[in-house]
């Protein structure tokens, strides 16, 4: 082949790329039967798999509004763009999703750092964002305190865990000393121990100890001992799964046999591969919902979750399928498909019946809902109670 | 006024009246925000692609780190403005220094490692700064540094765009340049002929890593978040990749990997679940048929048509 015919060539695929590119620029054209939400979420990426979770609650809960006729007899459609899990992937996807697709709502993304690369476009936009699974409180209330106007969520934020737990230790368990055992290395750990520190004592509990570790630490016995010799009725541990499990482990090595409790960072099926299914005996976690809830219409969700993608539906799967539920019944009171309505619309969202419990947004655009606590019981997951805020 | 300087002026003037066209665009609202986002990321990335030409096209250093030191001018950008009230513009010329400066510690003793080693240390280094900032509660560690003012417009990006090009292509042009291809083509035959080697890598180096930094904190304050996921190795080998496709020692052909790959990418985001296939499918179909890039080292110039046009065989379409 002669240096011509490479070049010829290389120039013919640069204008078979920009053909193809090209040919997908129209973006998608809103029909007039059809409602459009946009789906910022994590389809590719470290936590795709959250993403994709949510988006198909999301999916869920549009095919059952649309096959029962949709709204006002229009369809709703989600356009999904992908972030690829990034913050700044996250601002491009909404940008699009919003001037492009001219959607009226947003949806997502997942992970709060994302939700935050995107609050300010919602904002000079207009449109509503409404994201089913970021727990970090910065998302719906700025630096300077006050409420973001345009941001709405569908899941508890994190310190309500630490207040759930409290609750549960102090009324179900009849706890009256705990000790609390932190990850100083992350703000949700150390954010959920100072309100589970508060709300116990207001519950007429005590705390006994408090003690820290770092992430990726492998040895606890020595702040366990600690612990152990003020014997408290049940220890707190807001961490994820993988500290947790040593720690369960060294703890019932030393003959620590009290409840320890935890929060949403343990749902792994890995706690149960670190820490063995007897060491986990007689602990409990505070999680969105439990598939095991015996609730006639958790049941239905994920036999209908089943019946679709042949998975049990994650607490994110169950938490799209809120959010999706939310902007249903915004749009219905709405009654219309501008923006400013529904963000009018999602603020006012009262005694809403969704999956995880019965949802009122606060003054905050946090939801006020009732959480799962789940015991682990020979390494399965079992539905202890709800508990109500 | 000799020719050489004629040309610059013509491609200058090129320059303000594409400036113009865009800006114009924009103004009357043709190009709608997505459109002026990718086109802010297509500058950025063609900062961030010229600059990583810089290191590895023209000065043959493998080095995978570019993330690290877009992070730092990120991050530092980002405390300049925020924490402590300067100017943007002070923030762009401190993101540049530090980046460069951390270019300079980094490169003196990684830049005598060679090939696979290199590639190895630079890719730890960014890891490094990435974790580093992590850990600094200051910045916003795991959560990211939030609430950054956008103050990055289109003008702020396309006029450093301008700069970054400007300044790496006389570089090239000057005898430091022609000193950093020496070393590229044959280590010890430059080093035989008094070329100090390790000087022009590590200045190589230094000045790739401040245009890094500049990218950063353009970058920064375009999203209103600093976040240590947006620095990963992953970003790293896109820019990489921009400079791969295009071709390794072309200025113009790292511009026009930036532009295609930014381009592609955007579009393809309605198509999440083909967005990946399509992507490497197009990189495998290009590296089989142009191992060398799109361009391999060459310039895009006017030469190049006239030589498909005319079949006027001037042997090597060099224009540097």
């Amino acid at each position: 082949m002669t240096r011509k015919w490479k070049s010829l060539i290389g120039i013919m695929l640069i204008g078979i790329m920009i053909a193809v590119v090209t040919a997908g620029c129209g973006g998608t054209k809103p029909q007039a039967k059809e409602i459009l939400i946009g789906g910022n979420f994590e389809m590719t990426g470290g936590i795709a798999n959250f993403g994709q979770s949510t988006a198909n609650g999301v999916k869920l809960a549009f095919k059952e509004i649309n096959s029962k006729g949709g709204i006002q007899g229009k369809q709703l459609k989600l356009v999904v763009a992908d972030n690829k899990s990034e913050p700044s992937e996250a601002a491009n996807a909404i940008t699009k999703l919003i001037t492009q697709d001219k959607v009226v709502a947003v949806l997502g993304p997942v992970a709060s750092s994302n939700v935050l690369a995107t609050v300010q476009i919602g904002k000079d936009n207009k449109t509503p964002i409404l994201t089913a699974t970021a727990t970090n409180p910065k998302v719906t209330v700025g630096d300077d305190g006050k409420v973001r106007e345009y941001v709405f969520r569908a899941c508890f934020i994190d310190p309500f865990q630490g207040t759930v737990m409290a609750n549960f230790a102090a009324k179900s368990l009849k706890a009256k000393t705990a000790a609390v055992y932190v990850d100083n290395s992350s703000d949700y750990s150390k954010g959920l121990a100072e309100i589970f520190e508060a709300s116990f004592i207001k519950n007429g509990g005590k705390i006994v100890a408090t003690e820290a570790f770092l992430q990726k630490d492998q040895d606890f016995k020595a702040a366990l001992t600690k612990m152990k010799a003020t014997n408290p009725d049940v220890i707190f541990i807001p961490a994820y799964y993988q500290e947790v499990g040593l720690i369960v482990k060294q703890a019932r090595e030393l003959g620590m046999n009290m409840p320890l409790l935890g929060t949403d960072g343990w749902d792994s099926p890995k706690l149960v591969e670190i820490a063995g299914a007897a060491s986990l005996n007689n602990g409990f976690f505070s999680n969105h919902y439990s598939p095991e809830d015996k609730d006639p219409r958790i049941q239905k969700f994920v036999a209908d979750y089943k019946k679709e993608y042949n998975q049990v539906p994650d607490a994110l799967a169950a938490l799209g399928y809120d959010a999706g539920l939310m902007i249903i019944d915004a749009l219905k009171r709405a009654n219309s498909t501008e923006p400013a309505k529904i963000k009018e619309a999602l603020a006012n969202t009262k005694n809403l019946q969704v999956v995880t419990g019965i949802l009122t947004l606060d003054s905050k655009h946090n939801p006020v809902k009732s959480a799962a606590v789940i015991e682990m019981k020979n390494g399965k997951q079992l539905f202890k109670e709800k508990v109500n805020p | 006024m000799n020719a050489v300087r004629k040309r610059d002026l013509l491609s200058l003037l090129g320059c303000v009246a594409l400036y113009a066209v865009i800006q114009g665009l924009i103004m009357v609202d043709i190009l709608g925000p997505f459109w002026q986002l990718n086109i802010v990321l297509i500058c950025i990335n063609i900062i961030l692609a010229v600059s990583l030409n810089l290191i590895n096209g023209f000065t043959g250093q493998f080095s995978i780190g570019h993330a690290g030191f877009m992070a730092v001018g990120a991050y530092l950008g980002a405390v300049m403005t925020v924490k402590l009230h300067l100017p943007f513009i002070v923030a762009i010329i401190a993101a540049a220094a530090a980046a460069g400066l951390l270019g300079f510690i980094i490169g003196l003793p990684t830049l005598r490692l060679s090939g696979d080693y290199l590639a190895i240390a630079t890719l730890g280094l960014g890891e490094i700064i990435r974790i580093t900032i992590l850990n600094i509660s200051y910045v916003g560690g795991a959560s990211g540094f939030m609430g950054i003012p956008r103050y990055t417009t289109f003008t702020w990006a396309f006029f450093l765009m301008i700069l970054t090009i400007f300044v790496i292509k006389n570089l090239i042009n000057s005898s430091h340049g022609r000193a950093c291809i020496s070393v590229r083509e044959n280590e010890i035959a430059a080093e035989a002929m008094g070329v100090d080697t390790t000087r022009y890598k590590v200045m190589a180096f230094t000045i790739g890593a401040a245009f890094a930094g500049i990218a950063g904190s353009l970058f920064s304050h375009y999203f209103y978040i600093a976040h240590p996921a947006s620095f990963t190795f992953m970003r790293s080998f896109d820019i990489l990749t921009m400079v791969v496709l295009g071709g390794l020692g072309s200025i113009t052909g790292s511009i026009t990997g930036a532009l295609l790959l930014t381009f592609i990418s955007a579009v393809l985001a309605s198509y999440p679940e083909w967005r990946m296939v399509i992507y490497s499918l197009m990189l495998i179909v290009l590296m089989l048929y142009r191992p060398q890039g799109l361009l391999g080292n060459h310039e895009i110039s006017l030469a190049i048509f006239k030589r498909l046009m005319g079949g006027v065989k001037s042997g090597n379409a060099q224009n540097k």
